[in-house]
């Protein structure tokens, strides 16, 4: 019980995860290359909130020094998590470009489909 | 020339970023050709220098923006990346020129520009990883030659290059997530990014919190044995570098995965080693078990395959199992060996797949079938293909042979005397697979595909030659090689806990 | 101009036939200018390693030091005595092979004589290279350089059958060195910390037996070149070749380079006295007897004249390390002078194979009937060789099996005494037969029309094998410098 009290508090960890496996998962199951760049992009996505979740502190506000405020949530992890994205965004629209190519050379976006047009040259 | 000295660092790193830029910019290769020579000549330049200032007065700190660390992003050179800086910036260097004919003839026109762009961007993330002391801005350096690496490959003349290029982006980005992972747990638990703090604050951490610790630990690792091929993370190497143009080739299979390795050992020994019990875990066992099945599988593969880039790519999933295997040692000799490994390999790889991309450039051909009698039409090109090719094997008198002295010196001294047989019986696989070229090429009639086939230009030969001589050169006198590796491997674990 | 120091001398004695590689490829256009370049290497090498042999029996050890590869780790040369040996037998028998050659590859009409005369030259460098190594590391190196400079030789004809040939010859020599040769070197070092030959050896009293047992039979068996038993494949493939190479590199520059390194490594890296506290000796004993038996046996039915030479050659190269397994001074030192012994018996043997072949094109011992009345000074040649083999007064081969059954009565090793009779009537039984046939069989007239009447062969291979042949006699008669060399390896 006490375990799952604990689990409990820390949903967002098991959101997260779940995330995590699911674009995981999507990416080795799914032959068809544009459902495979969209579980990558669930994927990353999921290490997103991985770095933000724990940035965030139940009554911190934003970082600016006041004498007011005594709890700031920290600012470091939005900042890296802002380039993450960027790489993340880079990284799928790099994949959909090559997508693009791949259904030119090939006709197909299908990985199977192209192991087998490969194997008849 | 007293200003630009503090900044080297800086622009290690900054100058092929702004290089890439310009060449974006570029619509004519041969202009982009120039501009990447000039900016793979300055490379070396700096990295000696930062070396040189290493050696002589210690651990180089560059505070990026002047933000203090572990605050700001902090370069940090040591006599390790120091080393791999060099390394990668010498191969750049020497294997430059031969691009311009290479590229010339494998990629059209408009596209030859944007190819000199991604490898300076490749550059760029290569020489980042290798100089950040911040481990989310490796993550970020990790993506950006990543990322170029995919466009790179995917420039390749055969369109199963675009395939490849995806299949490697795709484990690519798995392996730069799970290392980001790591290190957001080890965020979570320290509280930095910049790794020599947080080797500080980690042993603060265990015992403590050592499931959390492992779990870093475990997704660092994995992360970036995804980069560097590690058995059997290797799936995506053999396709990549086989349908890669063949200077991409040669340059990625000398750096790329030698950068990762690089990352490897920061990570084990100067975060994980310098601040927990390592020892107590299983995971010199692992990787010992992983490298030595590498050795012989990827080998046994690249006996059997008919593709000559694909042959040798197995190859380099075998060797890096070397380098892996100093790395699972663990101890002095061990260590160096490993070290050494990845120079000797950069440089005899890399004449390897240039040898191979100048016969591509005269003859086209790629069947081992094809290659027949084209030692007799391409004499120097192949003697450097034979070269390079008895150091893979490790023959004494060659580089390869001093890695594998100094790797089983340290198998026998952490008492692994099988693994010494081991080493050598692999040897002997990569001498059937690098036999068959030779007996092939040497040995066998000119097949007509090959008939006016002849060495190339100088511009090409030039560089094979002289990373085939170094083959021999390093094999002979190792004061720069095994003697920089001992020093390297000493300051590590002179670190470890 | 002063006369080179001894020093000097040692580090041109490995530089000359590299030097003359390079050399001889220039000459490329002019067949007599690149022949004459072979000559004159040959000899110059020559002249160096007798200008050596004066200090070296005068009790100096020169050494000359290139460089450290590794600490430790150092690429040197000295001039010790059982390496004399075997430089002075290499480098006098490279002059008179060279003759041989220019007569047999020209007869013959082989193509590419300009790469065979560099792979040559590069062979007899690296042999010279392991006879001066100062340590097992720099015996190591040109151990390697002597398999890989001599595979384009064994490939020479370049058909299938040489192809195949070559690739059993680079497998099993590069793989057992590898294998087990090189991990056995690296586990020396690991042990004694050095790798260089010392009189008495480097491992004594460093390591158990077990452990002595195990280096010895990685080394004894990582050593292919000394073709013992099970690895003897490549010997008998590598007979492919041009006869020059197989009576220079086949019965002299290889296989010799083979038991001269496991004779130094049981001399001066084991160390006699190590070996037989451990009691090393009777399985060796047996190893080498095994070769020697079996080869011999298998040789008595090979009907090929090169093929029965050349398991010949793999039952006498373990007379030598019979002769180290023995572990009495006296054998180690019969040991030595077989390496000579053997090394100028067996060239004749080969030169006379060379010289039918050149003169008749007959390969098989079944046609060789009556061919002693066309060339009695080939035949003559062989007749010695073939009792040297056996071991009859007066050839040479008969001092070193001599001393090598004298050890071998003294410590009592009554195993290796059997052997010695049993194999001497088993040589007796490959090699009588050729002579008699030759000479007193009537030749199959008509029975060959492919082969014409004919006579000797051209003078240069006659000139040959009729000087070696003098010299197995000659070496009976005075063995004092090997005999001095062998002894001086004993001292401490």
């Amino acid at each position: 019980m006490a375990t799952l009290i604990d689990l409990a508090q820390h949903y967002n960890y098991i959101v997260t995860i779940f995330l995590m496996m699911a674009g995981l998962y999507i990416v080795i199951a799914r032959g068809n290359m544009v459902k495979k760049l969209i579980g990558l992009s669930i994927f990353q996505t999921s290490v997103y909130l991985l770095y933000i979740e724990p940035g965030k502190i139940i009554g911190g506000t934003a970082p600016i020094i006041d004498p007011a405020f005594s709890v700031y949530s920290n600012p470091l992890p939005h900042v890296l998590i802002l380039t993450a994205i960027v790489v993340g965004v880079a990284t799928l629209a790099l994949g959909l470009a090559l997508v693009v190519r791949i259904n030119e050379a090939y006709g197909t976006v299908e990985e199977e489909e192209i192991v087998e047009k490969d194997r008849d040259v | 020339m007293k200003a630009v000295w503090p900044h080297l660092p800086a622009l290690q790193v900054v100058i092929p970023l702004i290089g890439a830029l310009l060449a974006g910019f570029m619509r004519r290769g041969t202009t982009a050709f120039a501009l990447a020579l000039v900016v793979s000549w300055l490379m070396p330049v700096i990295a000696v220098c930062m070396l040189w200032q290493v050696l002589s007065s210690g651990t180089i700190s560059y505070h990026l923006g002047g933000w203090e660390p572990p605050w700001g992003i902090e370069y940090r050179v040591d006599a390790l990346n120091g080393f791999v800086l060099v390394l990668v910036s010498v191969v750049g260097a020497v294997i430059m020129p031969f691009a311009r004919r290479s590229v010339a003839f494998e990629i059209a026109a408009p596209q030859r520009a944007w190819f000199y762009c991604m490898y300076l961007l490749c550059l760029t993330g290569l020489l980042g990883i290798a100089i950040t002391g911040d481990a989310f801005n490796a993550f970020v350096f990790l993506e950006i030659s990543s990322l170029s690496t995919y466009v790179l490959i995917a420039l390749g003349p055969d369109r199963r290059a675009l395939v490849a290029a995806f299949q490697y982006l795709i484990m690519g980005t798995i392996g730069a997530t799970f290392y980001v992972i790591g290190v957001g747990l080890l965020y979570l638990l320290t509280g930095t990014l910049n790794m020599a703090d947080m080797a500080v604050r980690l042993a603060e951490a265990w015992p403590g919190q050592s499931p959390a610790v492992i779990a870093a630990l475990t997704f660092v690792t994995v992360g970036v044995s995804l980069k560097l091929a590690l058995f059997p993370l290797h799936a995506w190497l053999p396709n990549a570098y086989a349908y890669a143009p063949s200077w991409a080739t040669a340059f990625l299979a000398a750096t790329a995965t030698k950068v990762a390795i690089y990352l490897l050992i920061r990570f084990l020994f100067s975060v994980f080693g310098a601040s927990i019990d390592v020892r107590a875990l299983p995971l010199s066992d692992i990787l010992m078990a992983l490298s030595v099945a590498a050795m012989f599988i990827a080998s046994t593969v690249a006996v059997f395959e008919r593709n000559v880039k694909r042959m040798l790519a197995y190859s380099s999933v075998a060797q890096i199992g070397y380098i892996t295997l100093g790395i699972a040692l663990a101890n002095q000799a061990g260590l160096t060996g490993g070290l050494v490994h990845i120079v000797n390999h950069a440089l005899m790889k890399a004449a390897l797949f240039l040898a191979v991309g100048a016969v591509f450039y005269r003859a086209c051909p790629m069947n081992l079938t094809d290659l027949a009698g084209i030692g007799r039409r391409m004499p120097l090109t192949m003697t450097a293909f034979t070269i390079a090719g008895f150091g893979l094997v490790g023959t004494p008198g060659t580089s390869g042979f001093i890695s594998k002295w100094y790797l089983a010196i340290g198998a026998i001294e952490r008492g692994w005397w099988p693994l010494v047989i081991a080493i050598m019986a692999s040897s002997l696989l990569a001498l059937l697979y690098v036999g068959r070229v030779l007996e092939v090429a040497w040995l066998r009639k000119p097949s007509p595909a090959i008939a006016d086939a002849s060495d190339p230009p100088l511009s090409m030969l030039l560089p094979l030659l002289v990373l085939a001589l170094a083959t021999i050169y390093f094999g002979i006198d190792t004061e720069w090689t095994a003697g920089m590796a001992s020093t390297v491997a000493k300051a590590l674990l002179g670190g470890v806990r | 101009m002063t006369a080179p120091s001894a020093e000097t001398l040692v580090l041109l004695a490995v530089l000359v036939p590299f030097i003359g590689a390079v050399i001889i490829p220039l000459c490329h256009a002019v067949p007599n200018l690149r022949e004459a370049v072979t000559l004159a290497t040959a000899g110059i090498l020559f002249a160096i390693v007798c200008a050596l042999l004066t200090p070296v029996l005068g009790g100096a050890r020169p050494e000359a030091h290139i460089i450290n590869v590794t600490p430790g780790l150092a690429l040197a040369f000295k001039a010790e005595p059982l390496g004399m040996l075997f430089a002075l037998v290499a480098s006098s028998l490279w002059i008179v092979n060279s003759i041989y050659s220019i007569g047999y590859m020209r007869a013959n009409d082989e193509p590419r004589q300009t790469g065979f005369y560099v792979c040559f030259a590069v062979a007899i460098g690296s042999a010279i290279g392991i006879a001066l190594s100062k340590n097992l590391f720099t015996l190591f190196l040109f151990y390697e350089a002597l398999t890989l400079s001599t595979y384009p030789l064994v490939i020479h004809k370049g058909n299938e059958e040489a192809i195949r040939a070559g690739r059993l010859y680079l497998v099993l020599l590069l793989g057992t060195s590898l294998v087990l040769f090189l991990p056995a070197l690296i586990g020396t070092y690991a042990l004694a910390g050095t790798l260089d030959f010392t009189p008495g050896g480097i491992l004594g009293g460093k390591v158990g037996a077990g452990i002595i047992a195990l280096l010895l039979a990685m080394f004894v068996f990582g050593i292919g070149k000394a073709a013992v038993m099970p690895f003897h494949f490549w010997l008998p493939a590598a007979m492919v070749a041009p006869t020059p190479v197989s009576a220079l590199l086949h019965a002299v520059a290889v296989v010799k380079a083979g038991v001269f390194s496991i004779l130094k490594v049981v001399v001066m890296i084991f160390g006699v006295e190590a070996l037989s506290a451990a009691g090393q000796s009777l399985w060796l004993t047996l190893a080498a007897g095994t070769t020697i038996i079996a080869a011999s046996l298998v040789a008595l039915r090979q009907d090929n004249l090169k093929r029965r030479l050349a398991y010949s050659t793999v039952s006498q190269l373990s007379y030598v390390i019979l002769g180290a397994a023995i572990l009495a001074p006296i054998s180690l030192i019969g040991a030595a002078i077989h390496i000579a012994a053997h090394a100028v018996s067996k060239i004749t043997l080969f030169f006379a194979a060379g010289s039918i072949h050149t003169a008749s094109h007959l390969t098989e011992v079944s046609q060789l009937d009556g061919i002693g009345r066309r060339m009695p000074w080939t035949m003559g040649a062989f007749a010695i060789g073939a009792i040297s083999m056996i071991g009859i007064p007066p050839a040479v081969g008969f001092v070193s099996k001599w001393f090598i059954l004298s050890g071998a009565m003294q410590t009592g090793n009554w195993i290796a005494v059997a052997i010695i009779i049993v194999s001497t009537i088993l040589n007796a039984g490959y090699f009588l037969p050729i002579v008699y046939r030759a000479f007193f069989r009537e030749p199959h007239v008509g029975k060959h029309h492919d082969a014409p009447a004919h006579g000797e062969a051209p003078w240069p291979i006659v000139l040959a094998l009729t000087v070696t042949a003098a010299g197995t006699i000659l070496l009976f008669l005075m063995p004092n410098v090997p005999y001095a060399l062998a002894t001086m390896m004993m001292e401490r």
